[in-house]
């Protein structure tokens, strides 16, 4: 019973990470946009996939297996600054003047797209590729009387690298000028504009920043499961429940309602596996009925 | 002002073309069946989108009908599509209230997150619950009688036919009136400005709360009548791309008008099938391209091309 606990808690915390770096990116992009970017969970998918075709590039070149992390990065790099930046110029900076509805949509086509694209880069067939796995071994974490083995990658990486981000893009955006600029955007878009902000160099920033965190969550991810067609549409269904529980646009609400969601997935997956899909919306739905604007949301007046 | 298009004509020859191309291709009576089928549940996206909002769970109310269906349709007595339907409506309907109380409440990015929580709720009940559902092989439906009569293959596939096109247009045109009428009238007003509609003495939550109730009942006949043409039910069916399927079509047929569904299911259903034969990988892409195509340069979807074609004619 305490183990299996111990397990979960592990997990939960492992798979929050994860979750926490495609939501941060959707939330800002939020933010900043006003779009809820579907295509986001494309964005984790590919840079998983890229990841693990750069590994096994990596093992079959001989080359040190330690540029395996800098592969992870790499592939992120890529798709962010190219992918992410080609969509944001080509297609969303047309739509920002047409309605809500029509912006999200213009998301899921793209969604739609990067779907079967990935069916044909990599085809149907898991990718698995786990050697940054291997290199940090395993820990022995006590817990309680028992001792449980698990990643190092996982324990320790992972939220590391998830906390970095946190504190990095909170610092970024308030003590940096670009930072303070895509505040300046988000609070108000006109008034930046008038100030002579470039709103659409702010835009285009911001959607390939937060592309690059998705593929860089997905990269992370890459080596602990199997790749698999629909691996993006389960991640984005999540992520969109972290951020509407957190509130959208909420930065650090988003890591907290990560771990909540994380957590509450893994003993559910120990517990009640019947139930593991259902508990993140669950929880969802309990705090929305209680907060509608979610935990850390404010209530926007609505301007006229 | 824009002289408002009939929709009787363009209604006509739907209704024509649909019931020829039916006779000619034999092979695409399922698929002009599956397309009507559709067109109900969009049809009650449409209405939520005069309200400004978007559902992206409303796959939801299909497949509660069409589980229904399935579950009741085992039980030889009551195997009756005359019985079927109406079931399956009220039970997506009844479920539509239970859900509308609490999501009326919340607008735009939350209405669509949490029709989206609660759908996939359900489609992840219905996979695990596999002593009950028998999860994603789903559940046969035995053939159905109509109205007390047993039909051989073909005669049950063009009663379908016949049935899914005759609610689909009576629906359009209670779903006209409906927008017609104070309360359809008062769900732009959601769209534009809530305060004014309250001030107006209106609720705006049980405006929107109807609405909901109806859409939930017309994805439920949708849900029913595609239980009853595929005679098999599988959790898919609640996906949330199912229901994203359901927007695009929307957008496709055009929100401007209640044939803009018939109109979008119909060429929806076609170009999926076609682009899911001639290139069995890249479907999805093509049908995210089209929905692109629709988006940046018809916004207005297929009706909006009818209407400007329609009104040059006229003006010339």
């Amino acid at each position: 019973m305490d183990l299996l606990l111990g397990l979960a808690l592990l997990d939960g915390l492992a798979y929050a990470a994860q979750v926490f770096m495609v939501a941060v990116g959707l939330t800002l992009i939020f933010g900043v946009m006003r779009v809820l970017n579907v295509a986001h969970g494309s964005f984790f998918a590919i840079g998983g996939y890229l990841a693990a075709s750069i590994g096994v590039f990596i093992a079959a070149q001989k080359l040190p297996p330690a540029l395996a992390f800098g592969g992870l990065v790499l592939s992120a790099a890529l798709v962010g600054g190219i992918l992410g930046s080609l969509v944001e110029a080509l297609l969303l900076a047309r739509i920002y003047a047409k309605e809500q509805v029509l912006q999200l949509l213009v998301t899921f086509a793209l969604f739609m797209i990067l779907e079967d694209v990935q069916k044909l880069i990599w085809g149907v067939q898991p990718i698995f590729e786990d050697t940054p796995v291997k290199l940090l071994g395993t820990v022995d974490v006590p817990f309680g009387d028992d001792t449980i083995t698990y990643t190092a990658y996982q324990l320790f990486l992972l939220p590391a690298v998830a906390a970095a981000t946190l504190v990095g893009l909170v610092l970024f955006l308030r003590r940096t000028l670009t930072g303070r600029l895509i505040v300046a955007v988000t609070l108000d878009r006109e008034a930046a504009t008038a100030m002579g902000i470039d709103a659409q160099k702010i835009y285009l920033l911001t959607f390939a920043f937060g592309a690059f965190l998705a593929a860089l969550g997905g990269a992370l991810a890459s080596p602990t499961t199997a790749l698999v067609p629909g691996v993006g549409t389960n991640m984005i269904v999540l992520s969109f429940a972290v951020v509407a529980t957190a509130g959208l646009g909420k930065i650090e609400g988003a890591m907290l309602a990560a771990l909540l969601l994380g957590i509450g997935r893994s003993i559910a997956v120990y517990f009640a596996p019947e139930f593991e899909v259902v508990v993140p919306y669950l929880i969802m739905v309990a705090v929305l009925l209680v907060r509608p604007q979610g935990l850390f949301g404010v209530v926007e007046t609505r301007r006229v | 002002m824009r002289q408002p298009v009939h929709l009787l004509p363009p209604g006509l020859a739907l209704v024509t073309g649909l019931v020829t191309a039916a006779v000619v291709l034999p092979w695409l009576r399922f698929v002009l069946t599956i397309a009507m089928a559709k067109a109900l549940a969009v049809l009650g996206i449409l209405l939520l989108l005069r309200a400004g909002q978007v559902s992206f769970g409303h796959a939801l109310y299909i497949t509660v009908s069409a589980y229904t269906v399935a579950f009741v349709a085992q039980n030889a007595w009551l195997a009756d599509i005359v019985l079927l339907l109406p079931t399956g409506i009220a039970m997506s309907a009844a479920l539509g209230l239970l859900v509308g109380l609490f999501v009326a409440r919340y607008r735009d990015i939350f209405f669509g997150m949490l029709n989206l929580a609660f759908s996939m709720v359900f489609y992840s009940l219905l996979e695990k619950a596999y002593h009950i559902t028998h999860g994603t092989d789903g559940i046969r439906v035995p053939l159905p009688r109509i109205a007390g009569i047993t039909l051989d293959r073909v005669p049950y596939e063009w009663a379908i036919f016949g049935i899914a096109l005759s609610l689909a247009c009576g629906a359009a045109f209670v779903c006209h009136r409906y927008l017609r009428s104070p309360a359809g009238q008062a769900l732009a007003g959601i769209k534009t400005r809530e305060t004014r509609l309250e001030f107006a003495g209106l609720s705006a939550r049980r405006v929107l709360l109807l609405a909901y109730v109806l859409s939930a009942a017309l994805a439920g006949a949708g849900g029913a009548i595609i239980a009853c043409a595929t005679r098999h039910v599988t959790p898919l069916l609640g996906y949330w791309t199912a229901s994203g399927e359901l927007v695009f079509i929307a957008i496709l047929g055009g929100a401007g008008s209640v044939l803009g569904p018939l109109f979008g299911a119909v060429a929806f259903e076609l170009v999926r099938v076609y682009a899911a034969a001639a290139f069995a990988n890249t479907w999805q892409m093509i049908l995210g391209a089209v929905l692109l195509g629709i988006i940046l340069f018809a916004a207005r979807g297929l009706w909006g091309i009818y209407e400007d074609l329609f009104a040059r004619r006229a003006r010339a």
